[in-house]
């Protein structure tokens, strides 16, 4: 017996296949439509978020005997309203993109069904509270992104897109055999009842271990990163967009929730994966920083900022309950900042390349003058990820330092430091070629309006986000902290 | 309603006007300027209607919550008017002055766009109510000052640029880790709520030392405290309204300004003594008197003796700041506006000798003040009120000083006082002499280097007319330093209230 509630919550997961497939047999040619239609799932998950908190919506699905248990907490929920606004941007964005890139017709009307399935696994991920509906998720995910890394059909998309594959069946592997011992050894694959039996000893560690791995290998944590950046490189931009600011994160969430709930007292293990993320955000800033391509310091930043996500573990283990609480707040609000500045950043510099015809950052001279509008996007969506006031990351930035200080954890006061520094220095270098004056003319082509328009609305958010930070951590504190 | 509305009202005046610049198109000049114009006397309007309405006993205030335990904080109280007052003052003439200066030259409504914001972040600093608003404002200020000192583009403007934003980008770094220690420690302290760290035990005094000292390198990047000053003297090669900006109005005076913030409203002035702070930013700041003057002394072109001479004149803020009493308050406070005021007008004077004659070098200056006898009758005042020759405003600064050394028990500040008067002089009254006694091309010896003949009168209007205001701002707070609202009187209100219970 279904409530309304969940009738409208499957509806919202589901929606964005449907809206795919129908895409897909009749494309569509103007972004209003495309907001118009998208508009109204974030309506419904803003209608089912003060529910979710209360932890009335929860269930199973029995499929072919086998049942696949879900739950909406405020944080599912508030994921799944992040999920449906950058496809709400991403889909608006593709249609202008279509318009100025001219792929073929046909090509791209694939992305259409690939992008509704990534949102439903997306989705499924989110709600998930059994590893085999994780599992599922993941893997259509996985498969999903694939599929619209080689939508551009050129060799190297096709060489990017098919390693990426390899690596992400490889890290499939890993968690199948990571699952089967869990399964062997306890019995059961619902994470609830997992987590009530689960002993640490030696089984569940190398069944951890295996997840863990493959987990990291598909979010492109440090130093499992080498898929991530040559697939952007040749990927479209709502495409890169998306996968920026959500994909690679679904992994992450899926990582944290089973530590949380498998191994919450193994406290080097946390530290070592918060060392891991230290060492992603000096590598992937000191890459972003020597890249000369604009999707290869785009991308490059994302192995960066991903780990930030991942301090979350040495903050949360063994450590006191209010840091615990800092860290937890401070880890998703990074993520929501990021993914709407990410998107908006991969696509302020797709119309930046779009424009100028040039992907070297050389050849972003003179832009200031004639693009200002991308370049400003551009800058508005770096402020979230240098943390710099009032963005989003600066707030989480604010409580990241306050755990760590709290806790005594030094370390990632220094990590937290450098990050913003070589975030900064990245990003000037970009801002600082626009300003060069003495620029050899060229033929700037000229954008539909929304495409600036679309980028410029996330960052303003990513940054508005950090005022308003409240909001979304009281929910996410009344829906329980670990 | 009113209560909350002026301060959201001041700082949504800039932020909308920086906004619809961005949108207006590169050739809408003269929507442009009526925007510039119209914002920046609207603002003025509304500063001096908080100034009026706090005399008379008003709260303005508002806010909300940012996370747990920690809220976005605007509130004008006495203190954050008085720069508030300043900088949408000074914010209106440099807007003309910019007008005029950049005339037909390429990416005005970039300029002009973060102009706006560079206002709008100032007026939050003077009206944060807490630390972590002020940080806000305090990194927004960096952010849009970058794109001004780059504005040109040449290699030297971008490198110039860079530095800037290495010194100022890791001070912000800096000061954040020093704020969520303290917030760590004591919670969300608002300024004026300075009883909390007056109660922590002695076990605790060492932490809340180096904390201070923390955030005193965060505030010492943008106050240009030796030896943290090097992006100052560099940034010369921007535009000269942005040297104005960063010299005068905004920059320097943001990080001075925290410092005020930090010893008077936070640890307030008894506990920074009790804990031995105060000395400690005496000395500093004397150091940076002393020193900067050297260095200023040494330079051979105008623009970069007087950024030197701005290090060395911010300092006698935090020289006031560290003299433990009501007297170095009032000089802390006053000379906030007074080197404002003389700093801007030298700066206007600069820029105009480089529009209209070329001028850069100080040995080019022979015989100018028969050319340009406004221009440098202008500087002469500015000059003289560095030196501290009375009734200027630069002498109630240094009166006020030694006055306060006294009253702290600090005699030795007095030598120090003396030592840089004599190098203020000594750096610029050669340069008077040269104005006016020395002939020049206009004499018939030699030639100018580059004359322009911008406007009707010695120079184009909008560059003469903010600078004349200026200068006359300057003469009339030192001759009418007694009546009320003069910054005189204001930062003794201000020091009374720190002081008397």
């Amino acid at each position: 017996m279904m409530s309304a509630a969940n009738l409208l919550l499957w509806l919202a997961l589901v929606a964005p296949l449907l809206l795919g497939l129908l895409a897909w047999w009749r494309p569509p040619r103007h972004m209003r439509g495309v907001a118009l239609a998208g508009g109204v799932l974030p309506l419904a998950t803003l209608w089912l978020l003060p529910r979710a908190g209360e932890g009335a919506l929860h269930g199973s699905l029995s499929l072919a005997g086998l049942s696949l248990h879900w739950r909406l907490d405020a944080l599912s929920a508030l994921l799944l309203l992040l999920t449906q606004l950058v496809l709400l941007a991403s889909a608006a964005y593709a249609v202008g993109h279509r318009r100025a890139a001219l792929p073929p017709e046909a090509t791209h009307a694939r992305f259409w069904p690939l992008l509704g399935g990534l949102v439903l696994a997306l989705g499924l991920i989110w709600v998930a509270a059994d590893l085999l509906l994780l599992y599922a998720g993941l893997e259509l995910m996985g498969l999903c992104a694939v599929g619209m890394m080689l939508l551009p059909g050129k060799a190297e998309a096709i060489r990017a897109g098919l390693r990426y594959l390899l690596y992400a069946l490889v890290g499939s592997l890993a968690w199948l055999l990571g699952v089967t011992l869990l399964l062997g050894a306890w019995g059961t694959l619902e994470l609830a009842g997992l987590a009530a039996v689960v002993e640490p000893d030696v089984t569940t560690r190398i069944a951890m271990a295996l997840l863990t791995g493959g987990l990291l290998l598909k979010a492109a944590i440090f130093p499992l990163h080498g898929w991530l950046v040559p697939v952007h490189s040749s990927a479209w931009t709502p495409v890169s967009a998306m996968h920026g600011a959500l994909v690679v994160k679904a992994s992450f969430f899926i990582l944290i929730t089973l530590w949380r709930l498998l191994l919450p007292e193994a406290e080097t293990a946390a530290g070592a994966l918060g060392l891991l993320g230290g060492s992603a955000v000096l590598w992937g800033g000191l890459k972003a920083w020597r890249a000369d391509s604009l999707k290869q310091v785009v991308a490059w930043s994302t192995v960066g900022q991903l780990g930030y996500l991942m301090l979350l573990f040495p903050l949360l283990a063994g450590t006191a309950a209010s840091v615990a609480t800092l860290a937890w707040q401070a880890t998703w609000l990074q993520l929501a900042g990021h993914a709407l500045a990410k998107a908006a950043m991969f696509m302020a510099a797709g119309n930046l390349m779009l424009s100028t015809g040039a992907s070297r950052l050389s050849g972003l001279a003179g832009t200031s003058r004639r693009l200002p509008l991308s370049l400003m996007t551009f800058g508005i969506a770096a402020v979230t990820l240098m943390g710099l006031p009032p963005s989003a990351g600066f707030t989480a930035k604010w409580l990241l330092m306050q755990a760590s200080l709290q806790s005594g954890q030094w370390l990632w006061v220094v990590v937290l430091v450098l990050g913003t520094l070589l975030t900064a220095a990245y990003v000037f270098r970009v801002l600082r070629c626009s300003f060069v004056e003495e620029a050899p003319r060229h033929d700037f082509q000229t954008l539909p309006r929304g495409m600036d328009l679309v980028p410029l609305l996330l960052a303003l958010a990513a940054v508005g986000l950090g005022l308003v930070a409240e909001w979304p951590l009281s929910l996410l504190r009344q829906g329980g902290v670990p | 309603m009113s209560a909350s509305f002026f301060p959201v009202a001041t700082l949504a005046t800039s932020l909308a006007a920086a906004a619809i610049i961005f949108l207006l198109p590169e050739g809408a000049v003269r929507a442009r300027t009526g925007l510039n114009l119209g914002a920046a006397v609207l603002k003025i309007g509304l500063v001096a209607w908080m100034v009026r309405g706090l005399s008379q006993g008003q709260a303005y205030a508002v806010e909300f919550p940012v996370l747990e335990g920690l809220a976005f904080v605007l509130r004008a109280d006495a203190l954050g008017i008085m720069f508030a007052g300043l900088s949408s003052l000074l914010w209106l003439f440099t807007t003309i002055y910019a007008i005029g200066y950049l005339e037909d030259s390429p990416n005005r409504r970039r300029f002009f766009g973060f102009f706006s914001l560079c206002v709008a972040s100032t007026l939050g600093i003077s009206l944060a109510g807490n630390l972590f608003t002020f940080l806000i404002f305090y990194e927004l200020l960096t952010l849009s000052t970058y794109p001004l000192v780059a504005h040109r583009g040449t290699p030297k403007a971008l490198a110039a640029a860079t530095l800037y934003l290495r010194f100022t980008l890791t001070a912000g770094l800096v000061l954040m880790i020093g704020m969520v220690a303290l917030h760590t420690l004591a919670g969300d302290i608002r300024f004026g709520q300075r009883e909390i760290l007056a109660e922590f035990g002695p076990e605790q005094r060492g932490v809340l030392i180096a904390i201070f000292w923390v955030l005193i390198a965060g505030f010492g990047v943008k106050a240009a405290l030796v030896p943290l000053h090097g992006w100052l003297p560099r940034a010369m090669v921007a535009p000269a309204p942005v040297s104005a900006l960063l010299h005068a109005v905004a920059v320097v005076k943001a990080g001075a300004f925290g410092i005020v913030r930090l010893v008077y409203d936070v640890y307030g002035a008894e506990f920074s003594q009790a804990l031995g702070l105060l000395t400690g930013l005496a000395v500093i700041a004397s150091v940076t008197i002393l020193y900067a003057s050297l260095r200023a002394l040494a330079q051979v072109e105008l623009k970069p003796r007087l950024a030197f001479s701005t290090v060395s004149q911010v300092s006698y803020v935090v020289l006031g700041v560290g003299l433990f009493g009501p007297l170095g308050t009032i000089a802390a406070l006053s000379h906030l506006l007074h080197q404002g005021l003389m700093k801007i007008t030298l700066f206007f004077c600069a820029g105009n000798y480089a529009e209209e004659l070329g001028i850069h070098r100080i040995d080019e200056l022979d015989g100018a003040g028969r050319r340009m006898p406004l221009t440098s009758l202008a500087f002469s005042v500015g000059a003289l009120g560095m030196i501290g020759v009375p009734p200027l405003v630069g002498f109630l600064s240094k009166w006020y000083l030694g006055t306060g050394a006294v009253q702290a028990g600090m005699p030795w500040v007095i030598a120090v006082l003396v030592v840089s008067s004599l190098l203020n002089a000594a750096y610029f009254l050669p340069i008077l002499y040269r104005l006016w006694f020395c002939p020049g091309p206009d004499h018939g010896v030699g030639t100018w280097p580059e004359e322009r003949h911008l406007g009707r009168f010695e120079t184009s209007s909008w560059l003469l007319l903010p600078m004349l205001a200026t200068a006359l701002f300057s003469v009339m707070a030192g001759l009418l330093a007694g009546m009320p609202f003069s910054p005189l009187e204001w930062a003794t209100r201000v020091a009374n209230l720190e002081y008397l219970p």
